[in-house]
């Protein structure tokens, strides 16, 4: 008695009413993310933050990163944690390539798919049919993924390109660009005017260049929210990941679902290692070409806070930290770092407003530190801006963990009965 | 006899299973599946593969013996691959930039990688502790940014320097080297195989006559039941994952001390994730990893045989792979064919008792 005396009755909080819709405030976070650059790039005199041709490098090396990550979404919206995305992203790299030199470009994407989708296969027989750990069968796949591609390269791709680590070459898509528009915006970006010249850089960016798998990354994106979120099946898929036993009590088929998600996990991966082969930079299978992209894919994922929106903008994040290094080295990876330093001041007038003064003193010691990191080196180290996204996945999970929300049955192995 | 059926069948049909595998995966790719694996055996018996085989089952072992610590717990160590990389370059740099009396140089070395593969795991440690973020992800992203320091301290302007077309560290001197037992023209056996197996019996008295390592087991069994018990589970995680970091650390020292001395772009990448696999092979248990790392050493070395057969050796990955993959699987059926038969057991002999009152 005197147990439940001491209890604590638990109030689930209200939900907070949104006063701005969800899509004025990612709006507002692009607009804000902009400014921000722009700013940083008018105080260290970098016009490369924001010049069209580092966010075309951006995208292109984002989009790997986002088909992996929206694989991820999917597999863990269904409750089963796909470590072997890496596994089936090399298995896409090689039917893409395999494909690719054969029959062309779309039929390296319909490869990359198929192969990737049968990685996804054996990681849902794996884990939702036989139960095994999703991690186990995670590894276990990276393993056998890494091992199929490298003996089917010896054994295919050796003799036409005598090299075991590479294919012969791929045919690219053909790009398209918005002559017209771009050429107005390359005139608004020459003129250095504060903030309508990086507006402009980073639009004739996004519209240089674009090929096809672009167009069909960046469609998916909102294909993945209407499905998920906005379709009976989406429910369905997302009623087993929070909590299948409820979802089988009310009719629906466990497994079915789970299956689905992870099968769709691995073809979007294999896309994604379409997108690396198909790279104009590269066009062809190159062993360890991944890189461990689809881990990347997993962070922005986490980064994302599961949500289709958060993964955009961590994709994006990881994408373009790695083309700003690309295409302009170290130095103006440091630029970011001042420019971290402002945002933290923003957060620190932020935090004052709202009175919370242990968040505002730790976010002034972090900006300090920053700053004495940007005024002390003359570059980043090329050996760490790779790795980009390795620490701000760290940085974010230390810090904001608490509020980060997975799929309550997530990882869990559900068996029926 | 039922009980230890249900111990070495799995691994069995696991590896019979493989080995059907790729022998399809042979005979479609238009090869003798006989012939390969009869060069894979009698390779064994050629040139240094046999010394081959121990000192790769050596290392192995290690990385065995590592991840199967946090595995006790539940505990998933992904980031065994990170830790002894930097571990190795953070040893061969210590080694390299010293100079102590021969043994006490070699135990400084073996110490300071301890250190390094331990500092490296208390990162995902603390934060599991403090802010409990998941060890997986966490270790994962300590894997990328080991690639990437292990890469900046081998840089000319930092540690390294350049040896022909190679970057590497600073040699070592002599007198930190560890000697092996040498067979003349069957190869070298690295003297830190003993300590690989002293781990190993280290990890025994340690699982099972320590109270760490009954607290360790409880926590893997039921981490409720262990907190009930009085088991910190903080601590547990912590000091799991330091032991853990620590040996992982010791991963690269047999090349290191007995082949190698230095750290170099020839650097011996993914043994931490083979580590996982035989951990899960061997269910734990230092025997069974043992075992595991055996035959993990033997794909890997009898393999180069394959060549010369007109196979691709990395069939043997293949293998490799499908062995967990199917190892996970058959152990994950005997234990539910097990349950299903104690249940019908249970039910039978409840029936008769029910059917006599």
């Amino acid at each position: 008695m005197i147990t439940t005396l001491e209890e604590k009755p638990h109030i689930p909080a209200a939900p907070r009413k949104r006063k701005v819709p969800g899509w004025a405030v990612a709006m507002l976070g692009v607009a804000g993310a902009i400014a921000l650059l722009s700013i940083t790039s008018m105080q260290t005199g970098f016009p490369q933050l924001t010049s069209s041709g580092t966010t075309q490098t951006a995208v292109r090396l984002a989009l790997p990163i986002l088909l992996a990550g929206l694989g991820g979404l999917w597999a863990e919206r269904a409750g089963v944690v796909n470590i072997g995305l890496e596994g089936m992203m090399i298995m896409g790299t090689w039917g893409a390539a395999w494909a690719g030199y054969q029959w062309g470009p779309w039929a390296a994407l319909v490869a990359a798919v198929v192969f990737g989708s049968l990685g996804g296969l054996l990681h849902a027989v794996a884990t939702v049919t036989f139960g095994v750990n999703h991690i186990v069968s995670g590894v276990a796949i990276n393993l056998l993924g890494a091992g199929l591609t490298k003996y089917l390269s010896t054994l295919i791709f050796l003799p036409l390109s005598s090299n075991p680590r590479q294919s012969p070459p791929v045919q690219s898509f053909d790009t398209f660009s918005a002559a017209g528009l771009g050429d107005w915006l390359g005139e608004l970006e020459a003129g250095q005017l504060l903030f309508i010249s990086d507006v402009a850089g980073i639009l004739r960016g996004l519209v240089t260049g674009v090929s096809p798998l672009t167009m069909i990354a960046i469609l998916l994106l909102p294909l993945s929210y209407f499905l998920l979120w906005r379709t009976r099946f989406g429910l369905r898929l997302r009623s087993v990941g929070e909590n299948p036993h409820a979802a089988d009590s009310l009719g629906v088929k466990v497994y079915f679902h789970k299956y689905v998600a992870v099968i769709v996990s691995g073809g979007l991966a294999g896309l994604g290692g379409a997108a690396l082969v198909l790279n104009p930079g590269q066009l062809s299978y190159l062993e360890g070409q991944t890189g461990g992209r689809g881990y990347i894919g997993l962070a922005a994922m986490i980064f994302g806070n599961w949500r289709p929106g958060g993964l955009l903008g961590g994709a994006a994040l990881f994408g373009y930290a790695d083309g700003l290094q690309l295409r302009s080295g170290g130095e103006t990876v440091l630029a970011l770092v001042y420019g971290v330093v402002l945002l933290l001041g923003v957060i620190v007038v932020w935090q004052l407003i709202r009175r919370k003064w242990f968040s505002a003193a730790a976010a002034i010691f972090v900006a300090v530190l920053m700053y004495l990191l940007y005024i002390s080196l003359d570059e980043i180290p090329s050996e760490f801006v790779s790795y980009a996204p390795h620490m701000v996945t760290l940085a974010v999970l230390a810090v904001a963990s608490q509020r980060l929300r997975m799929p309550a049955a997530d990882g869990l192995v559900y068996r029926r009965g | 006899m039922g009980h230890l059926r249900g111990k070495l069948l799995p691994p069995a049909l696991a590896i019979v299973f493989s080995l059907l595998l790729c022998g399809v995966a042979l005979i479609i790719s238009g090869a003798n599946p006989l012939s390969a694996f009869g060069a894979m055996v009698s390779q064994v018996g050629k040139g240094t593969t046999a010394v081959d085989i121990l000192n790769s089952t050596g290392i192995y072992y290690i990385a065995a013996l590592a991840v199967a610590i946090g595995f006790q717990m539940n505990l998933f160590n992904i980031g065994v691959e990170g830790q002894y990389r930097v571990a190795a370059v953070v040893a061969a740099v210590v080694g390299g930039s010293i100079a102590l009396p021969t043994g006490i140089h070699t135990l400084v070395i073996i110490i300071a990688a301890a250190v390094a593969g331990a500092a490296w795991a208390a990162i995902p440690a603390i934060l599991k502790v403090t802010r409990g973020v998941n060890e997986v992800i966490s270790t994962i992203m300590m894997n990328g940014l080991a690639i990437g320091l292990s890469a900046y301290l081998i840089r000319r302007d930092v540690f390294g320097e350049l040896r022909g077309n190679n970057i590497r560290t600073a040699e070592i001197p002599e007198s930190g080297w560890m000697p092996g037992i040498s067979f003349a023209g069957g190869g070298t056996v690295f003297g830190f195989i003993f300590v690989a197996i002293a781990l190993g019996v280290g990890y025994w008295i340690m699982m099972n006559k320590t109270r760490f390592g009954f607290e360790l087991r409880a926590s893997g069994e039921s981490s409720t039941a262990a907190s009930a018990g009085g088991v910190n589970a903080k601590k547990m995680i912590l000091v799991s994952m330091l032991l853990s970091g620590a040996i992982a650390g010791l991963i690269s020292l047999p090349e290191l001390l007995g082949r190698d001395h230095t750290f170099s772009l020839n650097f011996t990448a993914g043994i931490g994730f083979s580590g996982i696999a035989i951990a899960l092979l061997g269910r734990n248990h230092p025997g069974g990893i043992a075992f595991g790392a055996l035959l993990w050493a033997f794909l890997d070395k009898s393999g180069l045989a394959l060549d010369n057969v007109g196979v691709p050796r990395e069939i043997v990955t293949i293998m490799q792979g499908s062995i967990v993959l199917s190892v996970v699987v058959a152990y994950e059926v005997v234990r539910r064919f097990e349950l299903a038969s104690e249940q019908r057991r249970v039910g039978r002999e409840l029936g008769t008792v029910g059917g006599a009152a």
